[in-house]
């Protein structure tokens, strides 16, 4: 068995350090010296360590713990972090609070400090829904259109904020699209549905069947003149959609159409009163109201 | 000498039939299939097993002698096995990582199946490569490292087999269970208990294998990567144990809920999380290190005294390191202080690794220009040196503060997964291949250099992504404007890693066609008809291996 014993130290030739004269396998090792430079850079963390330990808190004791020279916390590091911040926002904000919503978009240092606001409030609470920019997605409208649902003036668009739609708030902004088709007794017949989706398409010049659409006349005169109004032009004050515009919520298609008709529509936005506090809403309002489709 | 069944035989065959007929009551029970599917797994696999003694019997002859010809009798047929494992569940690992990473470049790769959403192909891939891919590399070299310095058989008659057939088998419960929903939610120990019950059996009996072999070694001396390899399997016992100490809801239930509560748990989890990293990919790995290195540049070992300072301290202060992991958490703040300079003070003992291994190479440093893999091998030491730097870095607060939670942290992890355990682990099995299986050599080295430059490619283009997009994220998500807000939404930080992540899957399909080209190499060697007479000094393996 010859790899079985312990040979003499051997001086290797290649460093000219001694082998420890054990061998595995064919393996054997040097006895070289721990490197200089590695020892002391260990010491040297080592002692930094005991310094750490002595300006932190460190070590648990039976009940506590040992809590550094300074007392520090990292709890009480992000109190003094939140309240500088607060510091920094807090005249600003006092002002924003006390001044009607109109007046801001005239004052070009609270403009600034509004957009600058309502942009991290929106990245926060609206980029889900409405998108990082505000483009909306299929039933979630565009925030930087001309066309609003509710309004686009800068406080009827903080009262949306503030209140929601069809939210569980008492002041929300209510009414829905009634679905026609739904239930054993439907309010609409199925061919009328397809009728009055022909309809609606030309509303708004898109290719539709004339002969069905001219039959829709009526039952759209019927049925959703009330809401949406004679030519179409919507109401804002029940939420209604202008269908003459070109720009649809749900698609632009028949079959977005007669699935709206027959369904009915009644998209959520939550409340935002209670949840964010009203100088954040007003600085939001201002926010949303410049990014392009806002209404003087 | 007439042939009879041994006391092992018999006593895991009683197991195996037990288990059998546990698993078929707990499958017809079961509150729910997918806990029901594996219960027939483990039914299959007992009947699988007993099948294989049964078999093994009729074909063996009466007695494994301990030596041939007076030298020892190694038994390669299980390191043959977790070799080839190795291979399989790191190509099939590495390719769910590219899934993984071109679903977050590109959403659409969910396909909308729940089974590969991101959720549950995450903790597959993890897995996959950590604990199926370095795991059987670690069992192969184990193995092979054990008994050739210890100059001795492996312990034990169908133990090791156990060994690795059970631990695959444990792969096949955790990889299904991951897709089909089965967790308990652990980062790095997914598992439910069954599993978890199971993954101990067999680790006691690795355990037991291993310290066996090394306790009847015919060596005066214990080598250094079998402290390592013994340090490692040690403390992966404990650190399991300890993080899933659960109680199951019922027998007949999947679901278990852990012992420990609130940050005690996040603590545990912690603890776990970063020795899987000190013990299974660190001191597991530096022992296949020690070994193939000197063997393959046929060098001494640089430095005894610094390999016995380096573990010593690397064992006693790694398994301190952990709660580096929850910096700025509910976790205290002097435990937060002790993770952090426990991993500073962690840095050399990390690094005498590193220097013991590339400083072997004194006097064969002209092999690097000509053998790839010794070149695969010592890069991956640099690797290793780059990221147990990286690491204490990452450690202390005020850099955390800025890393943490960023993809800095995925760069750092796979600068240490794909350039140290990955490098290291593919140097050994392309130096084990040809000697576990009598070859001259590999088919091609001129594959292991391409293997070798598009894997370091890829490498490459991963960290540095990482890196860039880490610190981008990091710096977006603490930008305030002068008037007090944050600069910038989630989402735009989420946007502005789309490149970084197209650069990142690009640098991980880079690392699997070089693991492919290396598949082919290993397979070409196997298959080869060239058989290389066995050399002096090295015993003939027994037929039936």
């Amino acid at each position: 068995m010859s790899s079985t014993q312990t040979h003499a130290p051997e001086i290797d030739a290649v460093t000219g350090t001694a082998t420890t004269g054990h061998s595995w396998d064919g393996i054997a090792e040097l006895n070289t010296p721990l490197p200089k430079w590695w020892l002391w850079i260990f010491y040297a963390t080592i002692v930094w360590s005991f310094g750490y330990f002595v300006v932190y808190p460190s070590w648990p004791l039976a009940t506590s713990h040992t809590t550094g020279v300074f007392g520090w916390t990292s709890r009480g590091e992000v109190a003094s972090d939140i309240e500088d911040l607060k510091k920094l926002r807090s005249g600003n904000n006092a002002k924003l609070a006390a001044m009607p919503l109109a007046d801001v978009t005239k004052d070009p240092q609270m403009l600034d400090f509004a957009k600058a606001q309502g942009k991290a409030a929106f990245g926060d609470n609206c980029a889900p829904c409405h998108g990082a920019g505000g483009g909306g997605a299929v039933g979630f409208p565009s925030l930087v259109d001309d066309d609003w649902l509710w309004g686009g003036k800068i406080d009827q668009i903080e009262q949306t904020i503030k209140f929601g739609v069809r939210s569980a708030h008492a002041e929300t902004r209510a009414g829905a699209m009634t679905a026609f088709g739904t239930g054993s007794s439907p309010i609409l017949k199925k061919d009328q549905i397809e009728q009055v989706a022909d309809y609606v398409l030309t509303l708004s010049k898109q290719q539709a069947d004339a002969k069905s659409a001219e039959a829709g006349k009526a039952v759209y005169a019927e049925n959703c003149a009330v809401c949406h109004g004679d030519e179409g032009k919507g109401n804002q004050e029940l939420g209604a959609p202008n269908l003459t515009d070109g720009i649809w919520l749900y698609g632009k298609d028949k079959a977005a159409i007669v699935y709206g008709v027959v369904n009915g529509r009644g998209g959520v936005m939550p409340n935002f009163a209670g949840r964010i506090d009203d100088a954040t809403i007003k600085s939001l309002a201002v926010y949303v109201h410049q990014l392009g489709g806002g209404v003087k | 000498m007439s042939k009879s069944l041994t006391f092992g035989e018999i006593g895991v065959s009683i197991a195996l039939i037990a288990l059998a007929a546990l698993s078929l009551l707990v499958a017809a029970k079961a509150y729910t299939p997918e806990y029901a599917f594996h219960a027939y797994l483990f039914a299959a696999a007992s009947v699988g097993g007993v099948y294989a003694i049964v078999n093994r019997y009729g074909a063996r002859a009466a007695q494994t002698p301990q030596t041939v010809d007076g030298k020892p009798n190694y038994n390669m047929g299980p390191v043959k096995f977790a070799t080839i494992m190795s291979m399989f569940w790191g190509v099939a690992g590495f390719l769910v990582g590219l899934i993984v990473a071109l679903q977050l470049a590109w959403p659409a790769f969910n396909f909308d199946l729940p089974w590969i959403q991101f959720g549950r192909l995450r903790p597959l891939h993890t897995s996959a490569v950590i604990f199926a891919f370095g795991g059987n590399a670690l069992l192969a070299t184990s193995f092979y490292v054990v008994q050739r310095t210890c100059h001795t058989r492996l312990a034990g008659d169908i133990a090791p087999w156990f060994v690795v057939l059970g631990y695959n088998f444990f792969i096949v419960i955790a990889g299904t269970g991951y897709l089909l929903g089965v967790t308990q939610g652990k980062e790095y120990a997914e598992p439910e208990w069954y599993s978890d019950l199971f993954l101990t059996v067999v680790w006691v009996v690795y355990f037991l294998v291993f310290l066996i072999t090394v306790t009847k070694r015919k060596e005066p001396h214990i080598y250094v990567a079998n402290w390592f390899y013994l340090a490692f399997i040690v403390t992966i016992a404990v650190l399991h144990l300890g993080n899933n100490a659960t109680i199951p809801v019922s027998l007949f239930s999947p679901k278990s809920y852990i012992v420990w509560s609130g940050v005690q748990d996040a603590m545990f989890q912690w603890w776990y999380g970063h020795n899987a990293v000190g013990f299974f990919l660190t001191a597991g790995f530096l022992a296949m290190m020690y070994y193939f290195v000197p063997k393959r540049a046929n060098r001494p070992v640089y430095s005894y005294r610094l390999s016995i300072i380096h573990f010593w301290t690397l064992i006693f202060l790694y398994i301190w390191a952990g709660p580096h992991h929850l910096h700025y958490t509910a976790l205290p703040d002097w435990a937060q202080t002790l993770g952090m300079t426990f991993s500073v003070m962690l840095w050399m003992p990390s690094w005498g690794g590193m220097i013991n291994g590339l400083m072997t190479l004194s006097g064969a440093w002209d092999k690097l220009r000509t053998d790839p893999v010794l070149r695969m091998l010592v890069v991956s030491v640099a690797f290793y040196g780059m990221s147990t730097f990286e690491g204490p870095l990452m450690s202390i607060k005020v850099v955390n503060s800025l890393s943490h939670y960023t993809d800095w942290t995925v760069g750092h992890v796979h600068s240490g997964a794909l350039g140290w355990v990955g490098f290291v682990s593919f140097g050994a099995i392309y130096c084990l291949v040809p000697w576990l299986w009598n070859r001259p050599g590999l088919y091609s080295l001129k594959l292991v250099n391409w293997h070798f430059w598009v894997a370091t490619l890829g490498i490459v283009l991963y960290i540095t992504s990482m890196w860039v997009a880490g610190i981008m994220q990091g710096l977006m998500w603490r930008a305030y404007t002068a008037l007090g807000f944050l600069e910038y939404s989630f989402i735009e930080t989420v946007e502005a890693m789309h490149y970084f992540y197209v650069i990142r899957a690009m640098g991980g399909g880079l690392f699997v066609v070089g693991a492919l080209i290396m598949v082919w190499n290993i397979y070409k060697t196997i298959v080869s008809s060239n058989v290389e007479a066995v050399p002096a000094g090295r015993s003939q393996l027994a037929a039936a291996e």
